[in-house]
């Protein structure tokens, strides 16, 4: 009788259980369905009309590169400093913000014998950087220092500091804590377990979210040109605003940050798999 | 452990010797690399010359000026005229039978107390600025520019003496400038003016009792509306702040958010398992989804919007599908990793079962990379708002373009960081929810 009971409440429990992922997945349908046809009549130009313009504007660009001929090469060289100067805003982003990681993890995990009260203070420090878009420093930085490549280095650092050191706080919390119990025995100071005890523990790990990082602020730094903080973004935004007949120059633009993103992605994710095994890339 | 110890190959001492020689160079070389590096780019991006050309000033008053709001008294000479008004605009002027007590006007003559004994007196074309410490200014306007006289000794930095303008700002929060056709002073104030309800609304200067009492009450102020719905109409249609059409851009931007990352995530687990070795046999097919995905991603966002803005015009749906299709490689290439990675023991023993082949997915496959699936997709959506916004500043819309309008137009600064806060605030709750969702659906807490 028992058994009967127990296999009855199981039953239950799982008609239950597909009755909420049901209502879930109904849910999710609903949001998308209505979400999209909403969105469709927000937007100024609708989805149906705009799917027959969809490659017209692709394939403009494409026609006039391929007039263009041997030319194009030329021009894709052309644009390379400014590509450089992105990548530039870039990798300074990611190591000053990266550094700044550092200390924040450092100070923020009670695994790594931060000190305590210190440990709220930097956590809120680094979900408070980490929520500012980079936008908005950025926008606000170009009316006080103006166009420049300065504000979108400083946007993007501020971002990197907060996602990083969250990301390397996670790291910390994880590590075996023998080393540094074994340092402190030995009469170790705070920052001589850190670095004996701590930073070989981390090292790879922090290396790899910071190749990771690294890629994510080429695309953002190159976003950030396009509102006036130098770099690619800052040249598609004028090829772009000429209009018709300036084609080819965004072509070549957008086949340069193609390249560039897919040479960082690949060997970002090929480091990586180096650092920490190929199972954990992400 | 001291077996294996003595089992491996023990290196020599010059082995050793070099290897820490290395790493001692390393130490060295890399810092030095490093700030060698940024020495570069310092001089690249030109900082010297833009901390020269850097305007802090505007800082300042872009900090005092998001925090504060100015009444102008403005004093027409040419056809003249008194008018006070809220930071100088035709909506929020002051009915001349009820100016703010610091401002008296007794036909040709203006006092305006400026508080703690800076005080302005307006004559006609002249007048006399009291600034405590220093002396009194007195100026008039007359038909081509400005006569001021000054009290002896150097002219203060914060008074600007041209023949043409007399500027004076001997604090922050108290200016007086003259020109020939008219004489304007501002008086600022802590605060968000007409935060509620615009100045010219019979809902103005409302206390929240009062306003309770009449959404209750049944005398309607609009006779084709409720007081309720007047109260909210009114608040949403306030032109100085917009509240409404913030909301409604906040809205667009989030929709664009969720919506990317959900069309994301539906298109890019059926082709992870395209991609992934242990459910495709066939190596083109994989090899082409695979540069599938680094096609989307490669591509990236910003080029991305900036084609759909060509063909679906602006809105959320352009942010919307942006995201879309740079996630889906995103997601597309983690998932195929993920399912690359999965134990095959638990297909194996529901294979053993006689289950079906979707019941082996369902249940050997499903169960094992759900959790990866749903912590992506809720980091995603976590940082797909913020790039939401930043599309939105391309031109898709959303808070991203209200606030580069508005940062353009530079007319009220306060506007400004209004919008910021509450982009700042929708960033914080999605990131909360989607770390609570996730905490509730993967650790089951």
């Amino acid at each position: 009788m028992a058994v009967a009971a127990l296999e009855q409440e199981i039953m239950s429990l799982r008609k239950r259980r597909q009755l909420y992922s049901l209502i879930g997945v109904l849910l999710v349908i609903a949001v998308v369905v209505s979400g999209y046809s909403k969105s469709n009549s927000m937007n100024s130009g609708g989805f149906l009309q705009g799917l027959s313009q969809f490659f017209d504007y692709p394939g403009e660009i494409v026609a006039e590169a391929w007039q263009s001929g041997p030319a194009f090469f030329g021009l894709i060289v052309s644009f390379m400093p400014a590509m450089l100067e992105t990548l530039n805003i870039a990798a300074v982003a990611t190591l000053i913000g990266g550094a700044m990681a550092v200390v924040l993890a450092m100070a923020s995990s009670r695994n790594v014998d931060s000190w305590g009260p210190l440990i709220p203070v930097t956590r809120r420090i680094m979900d408070i950087t980490r929520a500012f878009p980079e936008l908005i420093i950025a926008l606000f930085l170009i009316f006080v220092l103006g166009s420049s490549p300065v504000p979108a280095m400083i946007a993007v650092a501020v971002h990197t500091a907060g996602a990083l050191g969250k990301l390397f706080s996670e790291v910390n919390e994880n590590i075996d804590r023998k080393p540094i119990e074994g340092l402190s025995a030995c009469g170790a100071s705070w920052l001589q377990r850190i670095r004996f005890g701590v930073m070989p523990q981390v090292a790879p790990n922090y290396l790899s979210y910071f190749l990771l990082r690294f890629e994510i602020n080429v695309r953002a730094s190159a976003i950030l040109g396009f509102v006036g903080a130098g770099g690619i973004g800052q040249e598609l935004r004028r090829t772009i605003g000429w209009g018709q007949g300036a084609g080819d120059e965004t072509a070549a633009i957008f086949v340069l940050l193609f390249i560039t993103i897919m040479l960082i992605d690949q060997f970002s994710s090929y480091m990586r798999g180096k650092l920490v095994g190929s199972d954990r890339a992400h | 452990m001291a077996l294996d110890t003595t089992s491996e190959h023990v290196p020599d001492r010059d082995t050793v010797f070099a290897n820490v020689q290395r790493r001692a160079l390393m130490t060295v070389a890399v810092p030095l690399a490093i700030f060698a590096y940024l020495t570069y780019t310092w001089f690249a991006f030109g900082v010297p010359e833009l901390l020269e050309k850097s305007r802090p000033e505007r800082a300042v008053i872009l900090a005092t000026d998001s925090v504060a709001y100015k009444v102008h008294v403005v004093k027409d000479i040419r056809r003249d005229e008194v008018e006070v008004a809220i930071e100088g605009e035709r909506t929020a002027t002051y009915d001349p039978t009820d100016y703010p007590e610091w401002v008296s006007v007794n036909g040709d003559q203006i006092d305006v107390d400026l508080g703690e004994g800076y005080f302005i007196e307006i004559d006609g074309q002249t007048a006399r600025f009291t600034v405590p410490g220093y002396g009194t200014i007195l100026s008039t306007a007359v038909s081509n520019g400005v006569e001021t006289e000054l009290p002896p000794g150097p002219v203060p930095e914060w008074l600007r003496d041209d023949p043409r303008k007399l500027d004076a700002r001997p604090t922050l929060d108290r200016r007086l400038q003259i020109t020939r056709t008219k004489i304007e002073v501002h008086n600022y104030f802590g605060g968000w003016e007409n935060f509620w309800f615009p100045f010219n609304s019979q809902l103005y200067g409302m206390s929240a009792g009062q306003l309770y009492a009449l959404a209750l009450s049944g005398d309607r102020l609009d006779p084709n509306t409720s007081n309720l719905w007047f109260i909210v109409n009114e608040f949403l249609d306030n032109p100085d702040w917009q509240h409404g059409k913030i909301m409604v851009a906040l809205f667009e931007t989030i929709m664009m958010a969720v919506l990317g990352t959900i069309t994301a995530a539906a298109f890019g687990l059926p082709l992870a398992f395209l991609a992934a070795k242990n459910f495709t046999p066939s190596i083109v097919l994989r090899f082409g989804i695979r540069r599938l995905f680094d096609f989307l991603r490669g591509i990236d966002m910003l080029i991305w919007s900036l084609i759909f803005i060509r063909a679906f015009g602006l809105g959320p749906l352009t942010g919307a599908l942006a995201i879309a299709f740079t996630d889906t490689g995103s997601l597309g290439k983690l998932f195929s990793e993920a399912l690359e990675n999965i134990d095959n023991k638990q297909v194996e023993g529901v294979r053993a079962t006689g289950a079906s082949q979707v019941q082996r997915y369902r249940f050997g496959v499903i169960p094992q990379i759900l959790p990866v699936f749903v912590s992506q997709v809720l980091y995603y959506l976590e940082s797909n708002t913020r790039s939401a916004t930043v599309i939105g500043a391309l031109g898709a819309g959303g808070i991203g373009l209200v606030l580069v309008e508005t940062m353009k137009t530079s007319r009220d600064w306060e506007n400004t960081s209004y919008i910021i806060v509450l982009t700042i605030i929708v960033v914080i709750m999605m990131d909360q929810t989607s770390g609570w969702l996730r905490r509730k659906l993967i650790e089951g807490k």
